[in-house]
């Protein structure tokens, strides 16, 4: 079955409720999502699911060369960066849109829906 | 009819038809329209030869699922034969009863999907419903040939790789679904009634008659009033009853003619006859108990009373607000409020409509201005009209409009100044 990784995005630097606007909503979002997430564990769709430390908090590796240069910070300079993140699995993307639209409901963000690789797809790119 | 006339005909009743059975065939839109295409190639081929067969439609299906394998087999074995497996496994959902199955109506939400760009949206559905090649589409749109190409192939790329899903929506998901594929064909017969571009006709027929044509073809499968085929019969008896008054809308220099001014004698009886009879199709069904009327029935009834006028005189105005009215509570824009002001001027006069119009946000819109320019004209406000005119030409997109704007503003003289 397809998998898609539902992306939310945030600010660079939160405040001290996560991105929210005081402790209650965050409890609320917090809540919400969680009912969210064991909806899609119980109706099969639940690959992974988590959010991330603030994007200040990451280091950026390139190990391409002789020794690895580490860079402070993350990998793009944007105002906005990844949050937090599902990865589920649906038949097609009408399911996913709407389990986005659920998702984006609970964690109160907008939810960007992209689909993975398939077996089918890799192997289109690997006979072209 | 001659072979070449036959080939033309079956194109326009086939295609849609012969894409949309191999796309469910082959789950993939590239293999359908490519096979499609070769498939006609070769009729254009044979038939002058051969004569044209008698059930062209199955003829050519056959021959392009043909064509298909055969592609198939030649790109790789081993892709080929998972194909092959894929092909024989009808893996499509058990549709639910209730919900209309059809290829062609599978094909059309597919191509109208909202995960798509709206541009492309318009784009694939011309394409593999419609039939019109790139190079058309690119023409109809005044893009590069190349941009449009790209568009196409990127839509397609996306329909693959994300799993778009080639059905008819559920039910629940059907009315919000069918409005989508309605404003998709809504914007093609725009485009085609009021065409952009400096070097362009100010009516495009190819482009309103293929809008009219696929609007035809999705009231041919939408045939429950449940999930929306009210709508579908309105959006297409407004275009009907638009395109009915084509003839009187371009004057022999090329200007628009407005309503007022058009010969109504020019005016096609047929096509205002036959959307007259859907306005009062819907009418009944509305009486009945159905569903109430959304916008594009509102709109075909709002036109169906300037058809039935035939001087403009005698125009309903009373009823045209009113309709107005009621399409205000259903769609609170700002370019509705406009339109419903110009059929207020008719009623109240141009002072009130003016207040109207001066309130709403379409600083931007080259109706707005036009609208002003006409209704401070009337007021004797020539300065403000003249201003209004120049701002409205400044943003119109057509030529026709263009030059029916610099003709009133040069009918303003002198007289009425200030």
């Amino acid at each position: 079955m397809p998998k898609y990784l539902l992306s939310v995005y945030g600010p660079t630097e939160r405040n001290q409720f996560g991105d929210y606007p005081d402790k209650e909503s965050m409890l609320q979002a917090f809540a919400d999502t969680g009912a969210f997430n064991d909806k899609l564990v119980a109706e099969g769709y639940f690959v992974f699911a988590d959010g991330l430390e603030q994007a200040t908090t990451a280091t950026v590796v390139d190990g391409q060369g002789d020794e690895p240069v580490y860079t402070d910070g993350p990998y793009l300079e944007a105002k906005e960066h990844l949050g937090g993140f599902w990865v589920i699995e649906a038949p097609d993307l009408d399911v996913a849109l709407r389990l986005a639209a659920e998702g984006s409901k609970a964690c109160r963000g907008k939810v960007e829906v992209r689909p993975f690789h398939t077996e089918q797809s890799i192997k289109a790119m690997l006979d072209a | 009819m001659s072979v070449a006339e036959a080939i033309t005909r079956v194109h326009r009743e086939e295609w849609a038809r012969v894409v949309a059975a191999l796309a469910r065939r082959f789950g993939d839109l590239d293999t359908a329209e490519d096979a499609a295409a070769e498939a006609f190639a070769t009729a254009v081929e044979r038939w002058p030869r051969d004569g044209v067969p008698p059930n062209p439609g199955a003829w050519l299906t056959t021959t392009a699922t043909r064509k298909a394998i055969d592609r198939l087999r030649r790109e790789s074995s081993r892709d080929a034969k998972q194909r092959e497996a894929r092909m024989l496994a009808d893996d499509g959902p058990a549709e639910p009863p209730g919900v209309i199955d059809d290829d062609r109506l599978r094909l059309v939400f597919t191509c109208c999907h909202p995960a798509l760009a709206p541009d492309a949206r318009i784009a694939l559905t011309l394409r593999m419903v419609g039939g019109l090649t790139v190079p058309e589409i690119a023409r109809a749109f005044l893009v590069q040939e190349a941009t449009m190409g790209q568009r196409i192939t990127r839509a397609k790329a996306k329909i693959r790789a994300a799993h778009i899903p080639y059905r008819v929506p559920t039910a629940d998901d059907l009315p919000a679904r069918l409005d989508g594929v309605l404003t998709v064909l809504f914007l093609v017969f725009n485009e085609g009634y009021l065409a952009t571009g400096a070097g362009t006709d100010p009516v495009r027929a190819d482009l309103t008659g293929e809008a009219i044509r696929l609007t035809r073809l999705v009231r041919e499968l939408v045939d429950d009033d449940r999930v929306g085929r009210g709508e579908v019969t309105g959006l297409l008896a407004l275009m009907l009853l638009t395109e009915a008054r084509r003839p009187a809308r371009v004057s022999a220099t090329g200007e628009l003619v407005t309503l007022d001014e058009q010969d109504r004698g020019a005016w096609d009886r047929d096509l205002i006859d036959e959307g007259h009879r859907l306005v009062r199709e819907r009418l009944a069904a509305v009486a009945a108990g159905g569903p109430s009327p959304g916008r594009y029935q509102l709109l075909a009834a709002i036109n169906a009373v300037h058809t039935d006028a035939r001087d403009v005189r005698d125009t309903d105005w009373a009823q045209v607000v009113a309709l107005y009215d009621r399409l205000v509570r259903l769609d609170p824009s700002p370019v509705v409020a406009l339109n419903r002001a110009v059929a207020v001027a008719e009623l109240d006069g141009p002072e009130v409509a003016l207040a109207l119009v001066d309130r709403l946000p379409l600083d931007g819109y080259h109706a707005f201005h036009a609208t002003r320019a006409e209704l401070l004209r009337r007021l004797g406000r020539g300065r403000e009209a003249r201003e209004a005119y120049d701002r409205a030409i400044d943003l119109a997109g057509n030529t026709g409009e263009v030059a029916y704007l610099t003709r009133r503003r040069g009918q303003l003289g002198g007289a009425g100044a200030g």
